[in-house]
Parts: structure tokens; sequence; C-alpha cells
């Protein structure tokens, strides 16, 4: 599957690299990283069409998570990426907001990882 | 007949008294007898009238007079009229004398009439002089007895007033006393009132800063979390390689634990610096001045307002500036308060910034706009050289205060935010603790539609 994380901070993409490595390795996943909404945008206007899924951080300087879901949900339509929002815990007014937006799932943080995997297998 | 009207009146004049003095003065019983005594007089009158026997009506004229008077003088009852009975006496005897001295001895008598008419006159005179100077006391002490009535009455009428007067006093004092428990009670609800409030402002601003230090904290305890358990997965496959012998692997694989160990090492302090943040800002406030660097204090607070917005809300962007007078150095104030008061003036001026760029429409091409807040310090001096007052000013470059609401914003609830952005209180609150609690000013320069200047203008006692 191919994935794009999208979240300013830069530590995110070793994390995921390790948590992810036997995936990697086996050529299971295949993950790109955007660290601004800005920037997530540049390379989904790219390759939205090997994109699957998208993880999103909402608070972001610049575009935030909220501003960057609308912006895909309105340019890609067919077919539609799925958009996964990584939300920090108990906020639920940026958690309606995605909602109503149309993200697809959520995830808090701290992520729990072997619970984002359990979610990629379905 | 001419003489026997003096009886007449004498004995009419002397029952008529007594039975007056009776009616008032008792006893009751006695009334009677000289109304009887009254008739008996006009009817002696009238019987001599009739008669024509003047000689015997004469004798028992006398005798009834005589014993009138002896009966009176020897009643105790009757006592206080001795003096009326006096007035009298005289005449009663003389007039008695008179006639008897004429009946037995005519002769004796013509010789000496003179001295009997003269004495009978002079008795007669004695008697109504007395009865006239018995009236007037008897009038004088009737009209002071009138009088002391109407005092009696007077000082009855006052006495009841009187006593109305202290049972309405007693009952309004009772209504003032409870009036007073009442606004007493209820000057404490509101003083509790006050200090919940203020203290749930209080929390507010910490709140405000909380919420987005929590939401901070939950990135560097992301990587803490989650690089810990990597690199625990990452030791046993490394022990793995080096059960097979790949020591290569095993190399590369201890290698990326190390960098690990520093990104948690890394994401552990930063989240240490966000608590401390927090924890500056809730500290106990002790109330008391104490010499403190105003420029340390506004830089600090400035950052803390900074970073608590940016850690709510990324997007959040702003020019910060500082322009601080560096001859200020320490003065005295309770540090926590007026760091408080620059944390809301400074909230408030990021929130007006985020306001103005939020309005900003898409379409609009004019000069861009850039968010600014900045902070300054100055001081003036006496003339002597020394500091008299040192100002701490936090400026945007928002749309500034509404006329209509720049009167109104240091009451307290009074807010131009959103419901539930806002409790009212910050600005009011940070009016309190400059002027009450610094003997300070607090002033605001407002130019609508280009920013707001807020001052705190500290005095400085040398």
């Amino acid at each position: 599957m191919n994935i794009l994380v999208v979240d300013d901070e830069r530590d995110i993409q070793a994390l995921f690299e390790q948590r992810f490595r036997k995936e990697i390795r086996e050529k299971n996943h295949e993950f790109a990283f955007a660290f601004s909404g800005e920037d997530a945008l540049a390379y989904l206007s790219q390759n939205h069409n090997k994109t699957e899924l998208i993880l999103s951080d909402i608070n972001m300087p610049g575009m935030t998570g909220l501003e960057l879901l609308k912006q895909i949900k309105q340019k890609y339509i067919n077919p539609p990426p799925v958009v996964m929002m990584i939300t920090a815990y108990g906020d639920a007014e940026n958690f309606n907001t995605a909602k109503q937006l149309g993200a697809d799932d959520f995830i808090t943080k701290p992520v729990d990882f072997t619970y984002l995997k359990e979610k990629l297998k379905i | 007949m001419s003489v026997s009207v003096v009886p007449l009146v004498v004995s009419l004049a002397l029952t008529t008294r007594i039975r007056k003095y009776v009616k008032v003065n008792g006893p009751a019983n006695w009334e009677k007898p000289f109304y009887y005594a009254i008739f008996f007089s006009v009817f002696l009158f009238l019987s001599e009238a009739i008669l024509q026997n003047s000689d015997i009506v004469k004798w028992i004229w006398h005798i009834y007079l005589i014993a009138l008077l002896t009966f009176s003088w020897k009643q105790k009852e009757l006592q206080a009229l001795k003096g009326l009975m006096l007035a009298f006496l005289p005449f009663v005897i003389i007039s008695f004398l008179n006639d008897l001295t004429e009946g037995i001895a005519p002769g004796f008598f013509k010789s000496y009439e003179e001295y009997f008419k003269s004495a009978t006159l002079l008795s007669f005179i004695w008697m109504v002089a007395i009865l006239y100077s018995q009236n007037r006391q008897l009038k004088a002490a009737e009209k002071e007895k009138i009088i002391r009535q109407q005092e009696d009455e007077l000082n009855r009428a006052i006495a009841i007033r009187k006593v109305e007067l202290e049972a309405l006093v007693t009952e309004r004092t009772a209504e003032l006393t409870k009036q007073k428990e009442e606004l007493e009670n209820a000057l404490q609800e509101l003083q509790s009132t006050q200090s919940q409030l203020i203290q749930s402002e209080k929390m507010a601003s910490l709140g405000e800063l909380t919420a987005g230090i929590a939401h901070e904290i939950q990135n560097p305890l992301n990587f803490v979390n989650n690089f810990s358990e990597v690199s625990s997965e990452l030791i046993d496959e490394m022990k793995d390689e080096l059960a097979a012998g790949n020591w290569q692997l095993a190399a590369e694989i201890a290698n990326d634990v190390k960098q690990n160990l520093e990104k948690i090492s890394h994401h552990g302090k930063r989240a240490d610096a966000i608590v401390k943040g927090m924890l500056q800002h809730s500290r106990k406030n002790n109330g008391i001045k104490e010499p403190t660097n105003i420029n340390a204090l506004a830089d600090e607070f400035f950052r803390l307002a900074y970073h608590g917005l940016r850690a709510k809300d990324k997007s959040f962007n702003a020019t910060m500036k500082t322009d601080f007078d560096e001859g200020i150095g320490n003065v005295d104030v309770i540090a926590q308060d007026i760091g408080r008061v620059i944390l809301n003036l400074i909230t408030n001026a990021f929130y007006a910034v985020t306001e103005k760029k939020n309005s900003i429409s898409k379409d609009y091409t004019g000069p861009s706009y850039e968010p600014t807040v900045t902070v300054i310090t100055s001081k003036t001096l006496t003339p002597a050289g020394k500091i008299s007052q040192v100002m701490i000013s936090v400026k945007d470059n928002g749309n500034g205060i509404p006329q209509a609401a720049l009167d109104k914003i240091f009451q307290p609830f009074f807010t131009t935010k959103p419901s539930g952005r806002g409790t009212g209180l910050g600005l009011s609150l940070s009016y309190e603790i400059v002027t009450k609690a610094h003997g300070g000013e607090l002033r605001v320069d407002n130019k609508e539609g280009e920013g707001a200047e807020f001052t705190i203008i500290l005095p400085v006692k040398n």
C-alpha cells in the first residue's frame, strides 16, 4: 500500500520507517513523507494516482491538516484516497470538524502502532 | 322685711358654697341636706313675706344661721371651708346681738344705735370683702386647675406618643438591623462569588495555556513512547543478528538504537520544558512585592503567551517584537500578578492580529498584512534623574477597539470574543491588579482599524 504521512515533526519519518521496517523490507507498504500541508498537495499533484492512504496531523504551521483534508476531498474525487487524521486525545472540536470535512478514520496521538497496523490490514 | 333679704343672701351663699364643695370632695350623702337647706332658706324668706310677721321669722333666721354655721364649723370634713365660715361669722353674730339688744333693752339700744349700725355695716363689709377675695382665689385656683389638667392631658398625650414612637423606633431598628444583616450576607456572598470568579479567571487563563500545552506535549510523548518501544524491538533483532554472527548488521542496528535514544532524550527534554513553563504560570502567588526585573518578566510572559497560542494553533503566526529600555532594572512588584496582566494583554493582542488576518479576504490585493505584536518598556525620570515611573506597553496592529466598546473594556464580564472564548474578566482583573495593588495606571491608546496599545504605568518609590 502506498501511504503518505503528513506531519511537521521531522522525526516522524524515522519513527515510521523503524516501526514499519519489516513491512517496508517485504515491500508490503511504501511510505512517502510531507512536512507541511503545502508539501503534501505538491506531492499529490504528481502522485495522487498511486497514493492510497493519507495519514495527516492536524496542528501544523501554515496550512493545517483540516485545510489539507478539505482540499484533498475537493480535488481528488476519482478514485478518492482514504484520509486518516491524527488528532490529540480528547480534542472533540478538531475531531468533529474533520469528520464533517470527510475524514475516513482517526487515530490519536501518541500513535499506537499495533492498532494502526491492525487498521491497515483491513 | 328689708332686713330679711340679707339673711337669705347669707344663708344661700353659705349653703350653695358648702354644697358645691361637698359635691366635689364628699361626703356624697351630705349633698342633699344642703340642697334642702337652700329650699329652707327660700321657704323662710317667702313665709316672712306672706305672714308679715317678721319678728318670729327674724329669730328663726338667727337660730337657723347660727345653727348652720356651728354645725358646719364642727365638721371635720368641712375644715377647708373654715375661711368661708369666718366671712359670715361676724355678721351673723353681730346682727343677732343687734336684734337681741334691741328686743331686751331698747333704751340701751337706742342710745348706742349708731355703734350697732356701724358694727353691722363693718361686719357686712368684712363678709363681702372676704367672699370677694375668696371668690377670686377660688377662680384663680380653678383656672390653675384647668391649666394643670390641660398640662396633664398634654403630658399624658406626650407619654402615649412617646410610647408609640418608642415602639416605632424599636420596629424600625429591627427592620434596619434585619436589612443590615441581609446586606452583610449579600456582601459576603458577593465577595465569595468575586473571589470564585477571580479564581476561575485565573484557571481560565491557566486553562488557555494548559490546553495548548497539553496539545503540544502529545508530540514529544508520541516520540518518547514509540522510539523506546521500537528500540526494544531493535535490541531483540540485534541479539538475533549477533547470534547469527552478522556483526556488520548488528553494528548498524546498534547505531539506530543510539540515534533513537538521542531522540528520546531530546523529546523528553522538550516535554520537560513545556511542563516547566506551565508550572511557572500556576505557581502560588504570595502577594508580596519583590524587586523584579521588569524586562525579564515581560520577556518571559511574552514567550509564554506566544508558545501557548502556538501550541494550540500552529497556523497561528505573528511577528514578535520587543523594544526594552535596558536602564529600568528592578522594580518592586507582585511579579506573578503583573506577569498575568502582561500575559492577558499579549494574549488579547495576538487575538486581535489573528482576527484581522482571518478577516482579510483571499482576493485582497493590497499591501500584505504582517500581524505584529510589540512589547515596549520605558521609564520616566524625576528632575533629579531618578526613575519615577516604569511603563510596559503591548502594541498590536490589529483592528483596534470599536469606539462603542472602548468605555466598557475594563468592566467585568465585558468581552468582544465569541461566547465561550473569553470570561470578560481578563482586563477588569488586570485593571484591578495595576491600579489597586500597585497604585499604577492601565492606559489604552486606540486607533480603530489600525490597532491598540495598552500601557501599564507603575510608580517607582525612591
